[in-house]
């Protein structure tokens, strides 16, 4: 059997905002009609908490849902456990038009943690990431530098980043230099 | 650069997260069609100097079409509703005759 590694392989920085690898983590998407019914029990059964609303990011520990667009969410769960949820997934929606894809592998998950993690990630995307308008409980999918990515806050100081495993090198150098390149002062610190 | 709302995001978003995708309200004329109708759907398109009608697509986010009504000359945005629309809606149509009296565009007026 070959061995399951991540893009980045648990590459980090140091400093005081540190860019690093989150390692393997299983994903799932999962597109269809969200306002189905069975959708409630199914999120509650795989990551402990509801179907997220619009633009809306459910993080419980290591488990999330995640908005991705008006019929796709994102399902995050320990690595080991993608074959037990798509197989929990196929039951639920079994008489329910749908796709469910085992994304795990196809994409890179980072963390960008310090106090002014907000900074790193606002210099690189196009969009307002001011702490009246973007906190934890929300995920945007959007640009960083030339890549699509999409973040989410778990913490006042702390953003996990997902783009596509073939961009994790780009992308991970990218926010180091972000990082690097220190504060703008433009966001009340440690928000 | 522009910075359209994205109806199925309900957000703001900027151009570069955007992927233009030309005219909107095209009728289709297939096979079919006479040569001048399929000529016509496939080459012809308005190209004003004011307002005008575009597809837009959220590409860097939720991935879904929408159009938007927008002046080209002074790039205001009347407005943005979704891809699943045959016709502007009447609020966006009030906002473009309120801004630009006795505007025209394709069959819309």
């Amino acid at each position: 059997m070959s061995e399951p590694v991540s893009a980045l392989r648990g590459r980090a920085t140091s400093g005081s905002v540190q860019v690093s690898d989150m390692g393997l983590q299983g994903m799932i998407s999962l597109r269809c009609d969200l306002s189905f019914g069975k959708l409630k029990a199914l999120s509650k059964d795989l990551v402990g908490a509801p179907v997220p609303a619009l633009r809306e990011a459910q993080v419980r520990n290591d488990r999330a849902a995640l908005w991705m667009s008006p019929d796709e969410l994102l399902f995050l769960m320990p690595h080991t456990e993608v074959d037990d949820a798509l197989s929990r997934i196929a039951k639920a929606m079994k008489d329910q038009h749908h796709l469910a894809l085992d994304v795990s592998d196809a994409r890179a998950l980072l963390r960008v943690e310090g106090p002014f993690a907000r900074e790193v990630i606002a210099k690189l995307a196009p969009v307002d990431l001011h702490p009246d308008v973007f906190g934890p409980g929300q995920v945007l999918r959007t640009r960083l530098g030339q890549i699509a990515a999409a973040f989410w806050m778990t913490d006042a100081q702390t953003f996990q980043v997902i783009c596509f495993r073939s961009v994790a090198h780009y992308a991970f150098d990218l926010l180091e230099a972000s990082a690097k390149a220190g504060p703008v002062g433009h966001f009340p610190r440690g928000t | 650069m522009l910075i359209l709302h994205c109806p199925h995001c309900d957000r703001m978003v900027d151009e570069t997260d955007l992927h233009p995708g030309g005219e909107a309200h095209l009728k289709r004329h297939g096979p079919e069609a006479d040569a001048e109708a399929f000529e016509n759907y496939l080459f012809m398109r308005e190209n004003p100097k004011g307002v005008h009608f575009e597809r837009w697509r959220h590409v860097y986010g939720c991935g879904k079409w929408f159009l938007a009504a927008r002046n080209t000359a002074t790039l205001e945005v009347y407005g943005t509703y979704p891809a699943q629309t045959h016709q502007p809606p009447q609020t966006i149509r009030d906002t473009i005759t309120e801004r630009q009296p006795g505007w025209a565009w394709g069959d819309f007026r």
